[in-house]
């Protein structure tokens, strides 16, 4: 299941953030994985090999640098809504700008919603508000197959609680790489 | 995919041995009008079988909110035995009816039940059974003689012997555990049906309560599974590109109708259980899901935001025609039919929370019936009597039932974990 991530040449120095290595495939057989941690979880694990790289020297991918609006992974909704705000547009046309460069890239885009109406609806929303984000990146030149779409409605909120900042960091689409 | 039996993994797990954390029911709100019955053995039985029999009934009756079981104090003096009753003077204390309950061993496991039913105020006996019965089925037997006894005083089938599944949530972090469930109506003899380290969600039982079909993200995405109770086989049934969810049986159980988004937007689609073929049956942008069929199978109500926020549409299978259903409040999703099809309950909101709405579809009457924050998945009982639905309570989510006018509300406690997405079972 563990795919070597590709190098690109390092744009602009820095230490490197926890991002990212786990390549996904459009359909991938996800049941392989299935026992495992969720997959958005694993990322955490996977920074610590790609530190050493960096001690090293090698070069570093644009995703990994922290001051990238690639480095943004996390775009966040309004209640009900699946319209990507104004202050995130360019943070996704970054990345759609990046799959459309580096065509052997691929993302998953995680759709969620908060805690607030019903389970099956917000479902369905998070798969609008992932599908959204997957059609402003294929407008900035990335191909439908290099884009995964699943929705965990408000089953995987990122936080717990129910004031309202709680529920803005629950409604939004994760960029997994 | 009709071929695609699963195996009992890893995940899954038939556990029969009895639950410790029992649900408690609690009446929030009673009915003044209750109908006042003494629930008793005769004097002459002071067995643990008898008291727990008297126990289970007097709980069901109560909880109906129709009948108001009376202390012991108020009966009148003297001894109670099956063969004579002294009418005026329990009336005269204010008792309506009395139930009159005796067990008697036959063999080392096996007892006899009998129970008798006096009408106080029109001087007569009005029921005389005897069922058997073993140790492990008093409380079957229980509920029961409560059905019968809920007929004869009402007039309305008892709901007392039937089924709730419902999702428990267990534990934190990597440790959290979802947990599909099965208990009796009255939240007693829980057992686990389904356990998964990823979320389970829309539990909801075959028309004939043989199978339960519900979503699991065991494969980390949505897919919908049917599992047959006796048996505890599952099999996967759909699990198309994209979303795979609201599975809602039609009533012969040889259709599901169910929420695709394969071919773009989220819709209703109606698959055929026998052949694995699917039919799209709305097609509009934006969301259309939660669907639900009436008792005819001739239409199917669903949740959609094509006017701009969820709100309830019927669909003619016939026709193709669609219609709004729900007008009042901003969100009313999630609908519910009663079995005979008058009231269609809802998830609602009009700017002061997500509460259970009841609309009447005869005269259109809407009545808010909860007064939560965040109450959802409502359920109806199979005499159309009581609602079910999940509730918040200081942090946690639990369990509650409210009657369908919203006068009699009860609520049942778990001692561990959420507990949320109600479904109750059909008649046995």
């Amino acid at each position: 299941m563990k795919h070597f991530r590709y190098l690109f040449p390092l744009l602009i120095t820095g230490f490197l953030v926890a991002c990212s290595g786990n390549q996904v495939k459009p359909n991938d057989t996800e049941a392989n994985a299935s026992g495992a941690s969720s997959s958005s979880r694993a990322l955490d694990s996977e920074s610590s090999s790609v530190g050493i790289e960096d001690q090293q020297g090698v070069m570093l991918d644009a995703l990994d640098d922290p001051a990238n609006p690639l480095s943004v992974r996390i775009i966040y909704f309004e209640y009900d809504s699946a319209e990507v705000n104004q202050d995130s547009l360019d943070a996704v046309r970054s990345h759609g700008q990046y799959l459309s460069v580096n065509e052997n890239r691929m993302l998953r885009l995680e759709g969620h919603a908060d805690e607030r109406g019903t389970r099956e609806y917000n479902l369905a929303l998070g798969e609008s508000r992932a599908k959204t984000v997957r059609d402003l990146l294929i407008l900035e030149g990335a191909q439908p197959g290099q884009i995964e779409i699943v929705s965990f409605g408000e089953e995987r909120p990122a936080v717990l609680g129910s004031d309202e900042a709680s529920l803005q960091k629950n409604r939004r689409a994760e960029i997994v790489y | 995919m009709r071929s695609l039996l699963l195996s009992i993994g890893f995940i899954v797990c038939m556990m029969m041995q009895p639950a410790f954390a029992l649900l408690e029911i609690e009446i929030s709100q009673g009915v003044e009008s209750a109908l006042p019955i003494a629930v008793t053995a005769i004097s002459s039985d002071s067995s643990p079988q008898t008291r727990l029999i008297t126990q289970v009934i007097s709980a069901d009756l109560h909880h109906s909110g129709l009948l108001g079981v009376v202390e012991r104090e108020r009966y009148p003096d003297g001894l109670i035995n099956k063969k004579q009753v002294e009418y005026q003077q329990w009336r005269n204390n204010g008792i309506e009816a009395l139930l009159v309950v005796s067990t008697q061993p036959i063999s080392a496991d096996q007892f006899r039940v009998e129970f008798f039913l006096y009408d106080l105020v029109r001087n007569k006996r009005s029921l005389a059974h005897t069922v058997n019965s073993n140790s492990q089925s008093l409380r079957r037997v229980a509920h029961k003689i409560s059905d019968v006894v809920f007929k004869s005083l009402i007039g309305m089938r008892g709901a007392f012997s039937t089924r709730i599944a419902y999702i428990t949530e267990m534990g934190m972090g990597k440790e959290k555990q979802y947990i599909l469930r099965v208990a009796d109506a009255d939240g007693h003899n829980p057992r686990s049906v389904f356990m998964s380290n990823k979320q389970l969600m829309s539990p909801v039982w075959s028309s004939n309560g043989s199978k339960l079909a519900y979503v699991s993200f065991e494969n980390e995405r949505s897919e919908i599974f049917i599992q047959d109770m006796a048996s505890g086989k599952r099999e996967k049934v759909s699990s198309a590109p994209g979303l795979n969810s609201a599975p809602a049986w039609s009533p012969n159980d040889q259709q599901l109708a169910l929420t695709l988004s394969q071919d773009g937007d989220p819709n209703i689609y109606i698959l055929d259980l026998q052949s694995g073929k699917k039919r799209q049956v709305t097609s509009h942008y934006g969301i259309d899901t939660e669907p639900t069929w009436s008792a005819d199978g001739d239409s199917i109500y669903f949740t959609s935001n094509r006017s701009g926020s969820p709100q309830i549409y019927r669909l003619s299978l016939s026709g193709g025609k669609v219609e709004r259903i729900s007008f009042n409040g901003r969100y009313n999703a999630a609908a519910a039919l009663s079995p005979n099809g008058e009231l269609l309950a809802m998830v609602h909101n009009n700017g002061q929370g997500y509460r259970i709405g009841v609309l009447n579809l005869r005269n259109d009457s809407f009545h808010v019936i909860t007064d939560g924050g965040l109450d959802e998945a409502p359920s109806f009982a199979p005499n159309g009597s009581m609602i079910i639905f999940s509730t918040r309570r200081s942090g946690s989510t639990i369990l509650s039932a409210v009657s369908a006018d919203g006068r009699v509300q009860q609520q049942f406690r778990l001692q561990a974990g959420k507990v949320r997405e109600p479904t109750w079972s059909p008649f046995r």
